[in-house]
């Protein structure tokens, strides 16, 4: 596929020492955690399979962080991030990191932002010296955040050709209302217009805290050789209080909405779901295992089963439970020929009633959980994915033995369990409903 | 950042998607940690062992891409490729991807203009199951009459969303069809949607018959695997299935293009974009190294000429690049892209990317923009060996065009290349007459409600 757009991605003594050893049939990752004394979680991973390192650094500096009228803040702070610092300027930072093949970025995210490095081992002093010079000293130059805008804003406006896109902003609206949740990371041309240097400096002087912080390194590196590149670069990342920013609550009443979106399309993009869990909710497991069986589980689901391979009506349809920290949705998406909207929808809903009324077999109980958790290895093979997923570990508060206990949240789970949860989060009443279309010829009904 | 070799552009089915002949060994050999063998049905085994990788990845390729379609048909490898997930006899419907997902493990497929290929990640002690079901399906599909409708209708809504409503891919599209007159890259790896309507079951099955035999594919294997226990297992089960006839190799290739060829698509869109396409020469060539580095040094990231121009000075293109594909198994394309920034027009982007492609002919890239270069190709090089499934794609992408042997050699032709090659190399591919521009012209016809 031709989209050739240039994406960059995306101290102290110890006072605790934990070493984790993680074994699955086929699978172990040596992982140890220690706290420094600023507050910062480290996490390490040994792997010597070549002579490259990864990071990635997990900051309490997301889209929740920032007001509502200044959407958009936390993203614009973690990607000007790499645009200058106090001694480098925007191009000797893209130069020097691009000349030994390298990359590092910053992006924004719901619950936390990240920064992320990756290099070759013989480079590495070079990468932490411009990870902390990014991280510890960004001068935030004025020229840069207009330009930084300038192209946010363009994006925007280009995805505004993508009906996914359209449609996933439609549907985190609808679902979640004022909440951050339910605005873009990116922000929107009337949040970003109002965003200052000064903001920015604010925010990043707020929130760029190593008390909090997570930082996983995974490569060619042993735990000593990471204290002393943290000794040498992040002397003096020093903790600081963080205010307590007040979130507005989720409401958790339910309500039917109907949002169409008409552009001259083929097909229409429908996405159809409602509030779910959030990622620390004891459900989180039985609703996973649920979720394979209804449409998360490919040629395995029952959506797909029945909407694609029976009827031929879709090329993809899937299911999701996204689960961040205060809350999460669940959805239903899937594209069908405008004329095919109305059928596609109600066999959706059909399912949804199915899963909650009737229990589920137990070949496809065995079924999701042999996959769910033999299938772990796969989502953590190389040292990017590892450091990713360790931030996320670690801010979910899963448990240094996560990937331990994994197997068993998975295979507890009783058919029972699952007709529980499909009852308690699948409601095929009062769910919001987006339909990106020609509506002339999608005629969506309004009654379900 | 790039990937190390721009891999040819295909489709995945998800979202994301017996005879008596015994499989003797005819020819077997080791380089390194590579082993491979040829049985005397004619398939190829390539199996590299890496005792780092968690996982194990098992692929077979097929001589079978989209230019060994027929005019009118178009779009019939691609349909096959889904068809071959809709069961055997001793399987039956819809079981191949729940087995190997049983299995802890994850399957696919993708079809492209030169091949198609299945793949199945599995931990390697399950591997048998790949060994058996892929033997099973290469020559056992039931392909029933009406699941084969059914699928056409599947693919017809995959060519809608890929192609039908991304005005960008519409673009690429129709410049692949302009730049190629006669050669079988003109048309779509999806088919035209005119085609996919007609094509039959008989027309899929003739060429699953003809071209998914041993003697037309080869099988990757890799990860952590005891090598003569899974070659032995793939004797057992492919040995048997005999070989097809010798398949006709293709005909006359594109003709000399004799200037430049503009094609303008109108469509609902937000902004303008663009995409300038240059005949190029594939990895066969000496010329494609220079071509390799002339691609990052024009677009190697935001230190790289392109950006710092166009997005970064001018602030005239939201994003703009350069591509070249060179695993192609004939000469392709080496392409510009460009969406202008909203107020900008396409016409200054257009210009502002030529005059990168000038400055390269006037005067040869500086010294250290070649080392960085070279560094990037290097490191994403090594970079990409960390997952066991791209180590795999490496090898058969090689194989392909000729042979797997010359990802050995693949960084030292890139090391070679001088400032002056990267000039010669724009000098002589990079020229108005050899290249196909493509513009989209957003129009609006829609309204939100």
């Amino acid at each position: 596929m031709i989209k050739i757009i240039i994406r960059i991605v995306v101290c102290s003594i110890i006072t605790q020492f934990v070493l984790l050893t993680v074994q699955s049939p086929s699978f172990a990752l040596d992982v140890r955690r220690t706290v420094l004394e600023n507050g910062l979680t480290l996490l390490t991973v040994e792997r010597h399979n070549l002579p490259v390192v990864k990071v990635a650094v997990g900051l309490n500096a997301g889209s929740l962080m920032e007001p509502e009228e200044k959407a958009g803040l936390a993203n614009i702070t973690a990607s000007l991030l790499t645009e200058g610092t106090q001694t480098r300027t925007s191009r000797e930072i893209s130069e020097s990191i691009e000349f030994v093949g390298g990359s590092i970025g910053a992006g924004g995210g719901d619950d936390y932002s990240t920064v992320s490095l990756s290099i070759l081992k013989k480079d590495i002093e070079l990468g932490f010296d411009l990870l902390s010079d990014i991280m510890l000293r960004p001068s935030f130059p004025e020229d840069e955040l207009n330009k930084k805008k300038e192209r946010i804003i363009a994006g925007l406006k280009a995805q505004e050709e993508d009906p996914g896109f359209v449609a996933s902003k439609e549907f985190k609206k609808a679902v979640f209302g004022t909440h951050p949740y339910g605005r873009l990371v990116s922000g929107t041309e009337e949040t970003l217009e109002p965003i200052s240097r000064a903001d920015i400096i604010n925010f990043h002087s707020s929130y760029y805290v190593p008390n909090g912080a997570i930082m996983a390194v995974v490569g060619d590196i042993s735990p000593a050789e990471v204290t002393s590149l943290l000794q040498r670069y992040f002397s003096d990342w020093h903790p600081r209080d963080v205010e307590k920013n007040g979130l507005p609550p989720l409401s958790e009443e339910r309500q039917r909405r109907i949002v169409t979106v008409d552009k001259d399309l083929t097909q229409a993009t429908i996405k159809l779901g409602h509030q779910g869990v959030s990622r620390n909710s004891p459900d989180y497991y039985a609703v996973s295992v649920m979720n394979y069986i209804l449409g998360g589980g490919g040629f395995a689901s029952r959506l797909m089963l029945n909407i694609r391979e029976e009827k031929g009506l879709v090329y993809d349809i899937h299911s999701f439970f996204a689960a961040d920290k205060y809350g999460g949705s669940f959805q239903v998406g899937l594209q069908t020929k405008n004329e095919s909207a109305n059928v596609s929808i109600k066999e959706v809903l059909e399912e949804i009633k199915k899963i909650k009324s009737e229990p589920v077999s137990d070949a496809e109980l065995s079924d999701a959980q042999s996959f769910l958790t033999g299938s772990f290895p796969m989502r953590i093979e190389t040292s990017s994915r590892i450091a990713g997923f360790l931030v996320a570990v670690e801010y979910y508060d899963l448990g240094v033995d996560y990937i331990d206990n994994y197997p068993m949240y998975i295979n507890s789970i009783s058919k029972e369990d699952i007709m529980r949860v499909a009852k308690k989060y699948l409601d095929d009443s009062e769910f919001t409903l987006v339909v990106v279309a020609d509506q002339e010829k999608a005629a969506v009904r309004e009654k379900w | 950042m790039r990937k190390f070799l721009v891999v040819a552009a295909f489709i995945i089915v998800t979202a994301l998607t017996g005879c008596a002949q015994t499989g003797k060994l005819v020819k077997s050999a080791e380089e390194g940690n590579v082993h491979e063998a040829v049985l005397s049905n004619g398939l190829k085994i390539i199996a590299l062992k890496d005792p780092n990788a968690p996982l194990a990845v098992f692929q077979v390729w097929y001589d079978a891409g989209s230019i060994n379609e027929e005019v009118g048909k178009t779009g019939l490898s691609h349909l096959l490729e889904h068809m071959m997930f809709k069961g055997t006899e001793k399987y039956g419907p819809k079981t191949f991807s729940k087995i190997i997902k049983r299995a802890g493990g994850i399957d696919n497929a993708g079809t492209s203009k030169d091949f198609a290929y299945y793949y199945q990640k599995l931990a390697p002690d399950r591997l048998h199951l790949s060994i058996e079901l892929e033997a099973d399906r290469m020559r056992n599909l039931i392909m029933d009459p009406e699941e084969t409708l059914s699928e056409r209708d599947v693919v017809m809504e995959e060519r809608r969303m890929r192609y039908d409503d991304d005005p960008q891919n519409l673009v690429y599209e129709e410049v692949v069809a302009t730049a190629f007159k006669n050669h079988a890259y003109r048309w779509p790896v999806i088919g035209w949607m005119e085609d996919l309507k007609t094509i039959t079951r008989d027309d899929l099955w003739k060429y699953y018959r003809s071209r998914y035999v041993p003697n037309n594919a080869f099988i990757v294997v890799a990860g952590n695997i005891d090598v003569d226990e899974i070659m032995s297992k793939i004797r057992k089960e492919f040995g048997p299935i005999p070989p097809g006839p010798e398949l006709p190799k293709l005909g006359p290739l594109e003709p000399e293009q004799k200037g430049e060829k503009r094609i303008f698509i109108k469509k609902e869109a937000e902004l303008p974009y663009m995409i300038s396409a240059y005949k190029a020469p594939n990895i066969l060539s000496e010329d494609s190294y220079a071509l390799e580095v002339l691609s990052m040094v024009l677009d190697g990231g935001k230190s790289a000429r392109i950006y710092k121009s166009l997005i970064d000075e001018k602030r005239i293109a939201l994003s703009a690049g350069a591509g070249y594909a060179s695993t192609y198994r004939y000469p392709f394309l080496f392409y510009f892209s460009a969406t202008a920034l909203p107020g900008k027009t396409i016409e200054e982007v257009e210009t502002a990317l030529y005059e990168e492609i000038d400055k390269i002919k006037q005067e040869p890239p500086l010294q250290s923009e070649m080392q960085k270069a070279k560094n990037q190709i290097e490191a994403d090089f090594i970079m990409s060996q960390d997952s066991i499934f791209y180590q795999a794609m490496v090898l058969a992408q090689f194989e392909l065009i000729g042979d797997w042997r010359m990802k050995d050699t693949y960084l030292e032709g890139i090391r070679k290349v001088t400032p002056e090659d990267v000039q010669r190399v724009a000098r002589k591919y990079l020229v108005a007459d050899q290249r196909t521009v493509g513009i989209l012209i957003p129009v609006k016809n829609g309204s939100n409600q």
